[in-house]
């Protein structure tokens, strides 16, 4: 009877100590002070219609940040991103044009993104190199090849498939994409898989102690594989997203999506050393990313001065992770 | 003598080097159902080699591992696991970011009916095991980076009793517990013999090893000194051979052994 009794007391932390313990917690907050800031500095911030395009604009690094997030948990990370997003919307469009099937032209073009991810996965789970760099060659690989297949430009796809993610619902006063629809599910399904399943604990395991992990019993090569796969369909699945926004292929687009995607990550409150974060804050610094480049927009600032608060911001939430790790 | 039984293990002309170091050096080992074996020697001596061989977190360069009397084929922690070899690590790889009962299923997670995790069945059975090494023990829900030393090693070795072994390895296994925790494991280990488990216990606490074991496998500088049994030599003698390679009249000497002149 009195051990039950204080093994509920140690069991029940004070609510305080949840909320801190709690990762999500600092990035929403992050994300409400920049929404005040911008809504008291401009009332068209926060007019539906504004909010709606908000959504809009973070459906694509949103969705890529679904696979970094699961790349960056597994102490890896994901220069990649962007370059492979970029591969499926320039195949896809090519095929379309050439006069294929448009579902088997996207499709083709996932498959291919999913197969880049298993390139990538390959190369760091079986070679074992590291991801930095084997991502950083296929960047490098993906974005010439691009430009070759697409001769340098940018070039108009026009079909009711690969756009259809852009069409639009109206939910109450919001405009809502399919394409946002399309991003939170795939955040529902890997929340799911990450939190509910054997699969993603072992995502957990791996990225805090890969060795242990191997001990247990854990398949952590082929658990790496999987990881890298999965991310590698996600960003096909974004790139149909992007085609379904701006009707056109461009090989030189998505410059910025890694320091954006690997940020929405990092100030999501998910930890670059692995093992440490989740989708919840992902989602959070996604729209915190998405929130700042609207906000800034809004205030008439140049796009360069958004990709450098948006590299102060990540360095801040990378010294906040390294600050936390060392106190444990 | 329990010469006349098939062993339950036999590790034959073990051989490993790392660069061109070698960690384990012709070592012969073997141990029987219901027999605590413990092996014994200097820091560096080979002993956690030669059981990480047996447990799959290493591949020998040479040697055999038999089995019940048969050829075991044993290339990673998972084939280990499915001979029944448990093993609690000196270094005690769990996973600091989940908490206990998570780490006690991992890699052989419970799972419902619709296949997600049961944390629910996980924790209550991780609450009986730990209840029987560390009752006092009630932090389920932290994550284990968040636990002493002590609390850490019990989690390691709940998890290697969870799953019926056959064949437990316990290399340090009390190194940072407390008194108490101490004889609890001690407990613990005179309890699973009775089961017919076989045990290899990695100690340096002489007391302890002529307390709980039947026998005594010396290594020094990766090879084997000898074996004895613990009835057969006083602990001045283990000791000779821990620190000299120096074997009684009563042992059986290996390829470690001082050679008298
Ligand atoms: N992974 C490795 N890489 C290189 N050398 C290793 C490795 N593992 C062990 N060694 C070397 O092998 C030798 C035996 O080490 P081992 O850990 O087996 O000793 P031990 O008997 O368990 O010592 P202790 O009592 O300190 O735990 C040491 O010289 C060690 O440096
Ligand atoms: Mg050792």
């Amino acid at each position: 009877m009195s051990t039950a009794t204080i093994a509920s007391q140690q069991d029940t932390p004070s609510l305080k100590a949840r909320l801190l313990g709690t990762p999500s917690v600092g990035p929403l907050l992050v994300l409400v002070a920049f929404c005040i800031i911008f809504a008291l500095t401009n009332p068209r911030f926060l007019a539906t219609q504004n909010i709606s395009i908000i959504l809009q604009q973070t459906v694509i690094i949103g969705t890529l940040a679904i696979g970094q997030t699961l790349v960056i948990l597994t102490a890896g990370i994901d220069l990649a991103v962007g370059a492979i997003c970029v591969l499926g919307t320039i195949v896809a469009g090519k095929l379309v044009n050439l006069g294929y099937d448009p579902v088997f032209s996207m499709g083709f073009a996932i498959l291919l993104c999913t197969g880049a991810g298993l390139a990538a996965g390959s190369l760091i789970a079986g070679l074992r190199l590291p991801p930095f760099i084997v991502t950083l060659g296929i960047l490098g690989i993906l974005t010439a090849a691009l430009r070759l297949i697409s001769e340098g430009g940018a070039f108009p796809v026009r079909d009711p498939f690969l756009a259809w993610t852009g069409n639009t619902m109206k939910v109450g006063g919001f405009v809502l994409t399919y394409g946002i629809l399309i991003m939170l599910a795939l955040y529902g399904f890997v929340w799911y898989l990450l939190n509910q399943t054997k699969w993603g604990r072992h995502v957990y395991a791996i990225g805090n102690n890969p060795e242990a992990a191997r001990l247990v019993g854990i398949p952590v090569r082929r658990h790496l594989l999987s990881v890298y796969l999965l991310a590698g369909f996600i960003y096909g699945i974004a790139a149909w997203l992007a085609l379904g926004r701006i009707p056109n292929a461009d090989p030189n687009a998505m410059q910025t999506a890694n320091l954006d995607s690997i940020t929405a990550v990092v100030i999501g409150g998910t930890s670059l050393f692995g093992g440490r974060g989740g989708l919840i804050g992902t989602l959070i610094g996604a729209l915190i990313v998405g929130v700042l480049r609207n906000g800034l927009t809004l205030a008439g600032i140049d796009p360069l001065w958004q990709d450098l608060v948006t590299g102060i911001l990540v360095i801040i939430a990378v010294a906040l992770d390294q600050m936390s790790r060392r106190r444990n | 003598m329990t010469d006349q039984r098939t062993p339950l293990v036999e590790m034959k002309n073990v051989s490993i080097s790392f660069g061109g170091i070698h960690a384990v050096d012709n070592a012969s080992v073997d141990l029987y159902p219901g027999e605590v074996v413990a092996l014994l020697g200097h820091n560096g001596a080979g002993k956690s080699t030669l059981i990480k061989i047996l447990s799959g977190a290493y591949k020998r360069d040479a040697g055999e591992i038999l089995i019940n009397g048969e050829p075991a084929d044993i290339n990673n922690p998972r084939d280990a696991k499915k001979y029944g070899i448990e093993t609690i690590y000196q270094t005690l790889a769990v996973a600091d970011n989940v908490d206990a009962a998570a780490n006690l299923y991992l890699g052989r997670e419970l799972r419902t009916p619709w296949g997600t995790l049961d944390d629910v069945a996980m924790e209550a059975k991780a609450r009986e095991v730990m209840g029987r090494l560390n009752p006092n023990f009630q932090r389920f829900k932290e994550p284990v980076k968040a636990l002493s030393g002590g609390q850490r090693q019990s989690v390691a070795i709940a998890r290697a009793i969870l799953f019926d072994a056959r064949i437990l390895i316990m290399d340090e296994p009390t190194a940072a517990l407390g008194p108490q925790e101490t004889a609890q494991v001690g407990e613990l280990i005179k309890q699973l013999k009775k089961e017919g488990i076989g045990i290899f216990l990695i100690s340096h606490d002489i007391h302890d090893v002529f307390d709980l074991a039947d026998r005594v496998s010396v290594m020094k500088n990766g090879q084997v000194v000898g074996h004895a049994r613990t009835q057969d030599v006083t602990k001045d003698e283990v000791l000779g051979m821990i620190i000299l390679g120096k074997c009684p009249p009563k042992a059986i000497p290996g390829p470690g052994a001082m050679q008298v002149a």
